[in-house]
């Protein structure tokens, strides 16, 4: 009996066990498999919330494309606007020309961009829980992006097919629906000034909003790449052209992309809203500050923004800090050349070389070392750390040894390398090298006799890799601004326009004898945006679209020649194929008045191997062989 | 335990050998050479600066074989046997090369089947006759004369013309000690062109120089040049 009762409980718990277990699985399968994922959001829900489309929107900022950047100093190095002074970087001094693949900027990056960038319009046109003005302003955001990708990509490849909806593939095995011919350069450029006259009003009109797009950003972007097309087309030629319009705009075009240009242009100036950067009296500190200073910057209209303490922070000032006062056991790698430092004009508005012989041969002896930089443009001290002159406060140490009178030179091997009974009648132990070099050959030294300046952080700590450095990365300021309206002015036959503009930005820069009209010609517009934009990435630009890359980067060598009282320093068409630099001795000779005074010497940096060559099949990048194979309908580029 | 260890020595050296069979195919064995000529006349060029292209259709990959160009105006390139399309592509060299119907630039065939020596006709837009270069008194001096080739609408003008010198036998624009250059803007009779150059110390000491004349013409990347000359002095 007790056996029985026992059988029975067990025979109820299992009952009792089996159903419960079958009530469970009577519940729905969808109620158990569909699980919104906790990793991701999905979209209806993202666009509910603007906080949310804000971060979709912040990596679309992100992917922004850039080609010469401060994340990448030396992309600077390339076009012998700089020395890369770095072992793994003198390659860029020792290769003849530059491959047709070069800038090339049409990938599965690029399209998989702007297919996000249309994703993202779609969606957002589709969504309908936002307040109108907020989901209206996050449209224009991405339609600005979205023309900055094709202003970009019209640059370096020419026309490119246009893709303005979100393309899918159905997988029935004929992709050609998919493939879409190339189309005209001027339609891209049409397409991006079109864009951003659409947009420019939904946008912020407000200057304190700068990593975002605005109102004037939307028209500097519009008046640079109105300046484009109508350079190009104005300095068009006969083998930049392709049969389709891939390639090469009509001359009789110019003047309409020019008074766009000026007129996106005045819309900013008259709008009065943007101002140049004047905080500081002295005018090269000022024009260094303009760089670093993120506090009420009147300048800087469209940047890309960095924080410390995040992981957007960049290395600029670690890689190129002068070496001397370095915070880590590095910098130095940006050398600005001589060809770039001979550039900035003097304040009487002549061009002249580094006075380091006089004009029958004989070295000229300086006092102060940085006497022979004296009465230039500010811009020249704000660019580019000078010998003898301060960062962070400590002065940098570039000298490349003594000089004796029988014109032996001693000097040494490493950084402020010391050495005895080298000096004639002195047996003590001297210093015979700068702390900061420069010594051919050694990494981080001013192989050039110079170091960087713009976008160097003066902030404490900047130097260092724990911290790294928050300074932005201006990609569209006011001075270009003005600059862009008197090239467009000038190019309309309005010279006294365009020397309005021009002086605003060169008053800034301590030249205050202002160009008259007649003297504003086209290598002055040229040489204005060489000093003004060094290290800013503008320069291959500016040269292909004015059609003067193959000539300036012609495959000719150089030699010391060209920098001793060269007369074509203003000409737009000097060549720079390689880097020069100027390098200070100091002339030893006791008894002699001018001992231990400065002289200087013209040299071509031993690196310096090969002179750099534009080919005229440069001018557009190619296309790659992926793309051609996967798309009949690709014409390739010209000349390659 | 010892057989084991035995066996794994074993697979080891199994695993070696695999590896040392013959790879899926043979190198390419078949020499393709010859020389770029105007009428018989190899056209000297830069070095590594012209280049053309054979594509070989029906395999996976397509994609351009790059032959380049030596100095004096031969190539040579290992190949498979195969049928091939040779073709420059716009802009290379100083010449222009034959157009289809498309206005594209047209295709040769070439067949490979064993080694084959081949001269490639192109049509130059000028030729250098009649140079002459020769030292004196520690310079060097050169003579040429400029025929214009191709004197239709495709023609082009001269940019410059220079005479280079250099210590090695390369000799270009990027490759020289001294150079001489007439703008061509400069040059009144294209039959009397007359260039000098002073020679100038060179470390170590040679008593020679290798030499060439080579005309920049307006709107093409690539010059003609003469044949390179070694000047002794």
């Amino acid at each position: 009996m007790k056996k029985t009762n026992q059988m029975k409980k067990i025979i109820y718990a299992f009952a009792a066990i089996a159903f419960l277990s079958f009530a469970q699985s009577c519940k729905k399968d969808s109620a158990f498999l569909d699980k919104q994922p906790t990793s991701t959001l999905p979209i209806d829900a993202v666009w509910k919330d603007p906080n949310l489309v804000l971060t979709v929107v912040g990596d679309l900022y992100d992917r922004y494309p850039d080609y010469q950047t401060i994340e990448a100093w030396y992309t600077f190095t390339d076009f012998d606007e700089g020395f890369a002074s770095a072992s793994g970087d003198y390659f860029r001094h020792q290769n003849l020309e530059y491959g047709y693949d070069a800038w090339r900027y049409w990938d599965m990056g690029a399209y998989g961009y702007i297919r996000d960038l249309n994703m993202f319009i779609k969606r957002g046109q589709e969504s309908t829980a936002l307040k109108a003005e907020d989901r209206d302003r996050f449209l224009a955001e991405a339609r600005f992006i979205r023309a900055g990708v094709y202003f970009e990509m019209v640059k370096r490849m020419g026309g490119v097919p246009l893709i303005t909806t979100v393309l899918d593939y159905d997988y029935s095995g004929d992709p050609s629906y998919l493939q879409f011919p190339r189309a005209k350069e001027t339609e891209i450029y049409d397409f991006v000034i079109a864009e951003l006259e659409a947009v420019k009003n939904i946008l912020p009109d407000n200057p304190t909003v700068q990593s975002r797009a605005t109102k004037a950003a939307a028209l500097a972007m519009e008046s640079r790449a109105a300046l484009y097309a109508g350079s190009i087309a104005k300095y068009s030629n006969s083998q930049l052209t392709l049969p389709g319009g891939e390639v090469g705009i009509s001359s009789s075009l110019a003047n309409a992309y020019f008074t766009k240009s000026l007129a996106a242009a005045k819309e900013i100036i008259d709008g009065g809203k943007y101002s140049l950067y004047k905080k500081n009296p002295n005018l090269s500190e000022n024009f260094a500050a303009l760089f670093t200073d993120k506090g009420s910057n009147p300048e800087v209209i469209f940047a890309k923004d960095f924080k410390l303490k995040t992981n957007k922070a960049h290395g600029f000032t670690i890689d190129n800090q002068p070496r001397s006062s370095a915070e880590e056991a590095q910098g130095g790698r940006l050398n600005p050349s001589l060809n770039l430092v001979q550039s900035f004009e003097k304040l009487d508005n002549t061009y002249a070389s580094m006075a380091s012989v006089d004009g029958s041969g004989n070295p000229v002896y300086y006092t102060n070392i940085t006497d022979i930089f004296a009465g230039r443009d500010a811009r020249l001290a704000g660019t580019v750390i000078l010998p003898g002159t301060q960062f962070k406060g400590k002065t940098v140490d570039i000298w490349a040894g003594y000089q004796l009178a029988n014109g032996t030179i001693i000097t040494g091997d490493n950084f402020g390398q010391s050495k005895s009974e080298v000096l004639p009648d002195n047996p003590a132990s001297v210093q015979v090298v700068g702390r900061d070099g420069p010594v051919d050959g050694l990494e981080f030294s001013a192989q050039s006799g110079f170091y960087v300046r713009k976008y160097l952080d003066p902030a404490t700590g900047s130097g260092q890799i724990g911290t790294r450095s928050d300074v932005w990365w201006i990609r569209y300021r006011y001075a270009e601004v003005l600059l862009n309206a008197a090239e467009a002015a000038f190019e309309l036959g309005d010279a006294a326009t365009a020397a309005n503009y021009i002086k605003q930005v060169r008053d800034r820069a301590g030249l205050t004898v202002a160009l008259t009209p007649a003297q504003i010609t086209f290598d002055r517009i040229v040489h204005e945006r060489k000093v003004e934009f060094a290290f800013e990435g503008h320069e291959l630009w500016d040269m292909k679209r004015w059609r003067l890359a193959d000539k300036v980067w012609n495959g000719s060598n150089m030699s010391a020649a060209d920098f001793i009282n060269a007369n074509n320093i203003g000409s737009a068409t000097r060549t720079s194929t390689q880097v020069f630099g100027l390098w200070p001795y100091k002339y030893y000779n006791p008894g002699n008045a001018n001992h231990l005074k400065y002289i200087f010497k013209v040299i071509k940096p031993s690196r310096v191997t090969a002179a750099h060559r534009f080919r005229i099949g440069n001018y557009y990048s190619s296309i790659g062989q992926d793309v051609l194979n996967g798309n009949p309908k690709i014409v390739r580029n010209p000349n390659q | 335990m010892k057989i084991r260890f035995y066996f794994m020595i074993g697979a080891l050296i199994a695993v070696l050998f695999a590896s040392c069979k013959k790879d899926n195919y043979d190198a390419p064995e078949a020499d393709f050479s010859g020389r770029i000529v105007y009428k018989g006349e190899p056209i000297s060029v830069q070095y590594g600066q012209v280049n053309f292209e054979l594509w070989q259709s029906g395999f996976g990959n397509y994609s351009a074989l790059n032959v380049n160009v030596s100095q004096d105006g031969t190539y040579s390139a290992k190949l498979f046997n195969g049928d091939y399309k040779l073709v420059f592509s716009p802009n290379q060299g100083p010449f222009l090369w034959k157009k289809n119907a498309a206005g594209k630039q047209d295709t040769i065939a070439v067949n490979i089947n064993g080694s084959k020596t081949m001269d490639i006709e192109v049509m130059p837009y000028y030729m250098i006759r009649g140079a002459t270069i020769a030292a004196a008194a520690g310079k060097v001096n050169a003579f040429c004369k400029l025929e214009k080739i191709i004197t239709n609408a495709d023609g082009k003008d001269v940019e410059n013309v220079s005479l280079y010198i250099n210590k090695t036998q390369f000799v270009d624009g990027s490759n020289n000690v001294a150079t001489q250059q007439i703008n061509g803007a400069a040059i009144a009779d294209l039959n009397n062109l007359n260039m000098s150059v002073t020679i100038p110390s060179i470390t170590p000491t040679q008593n020679y120089v290798f030499a060439r004349i080579g005309v920049k013409i307006a709107g093409v990347d690539d010059l003609i040049f003469t044949p390179v000359t070694k000047i002794v002095f």
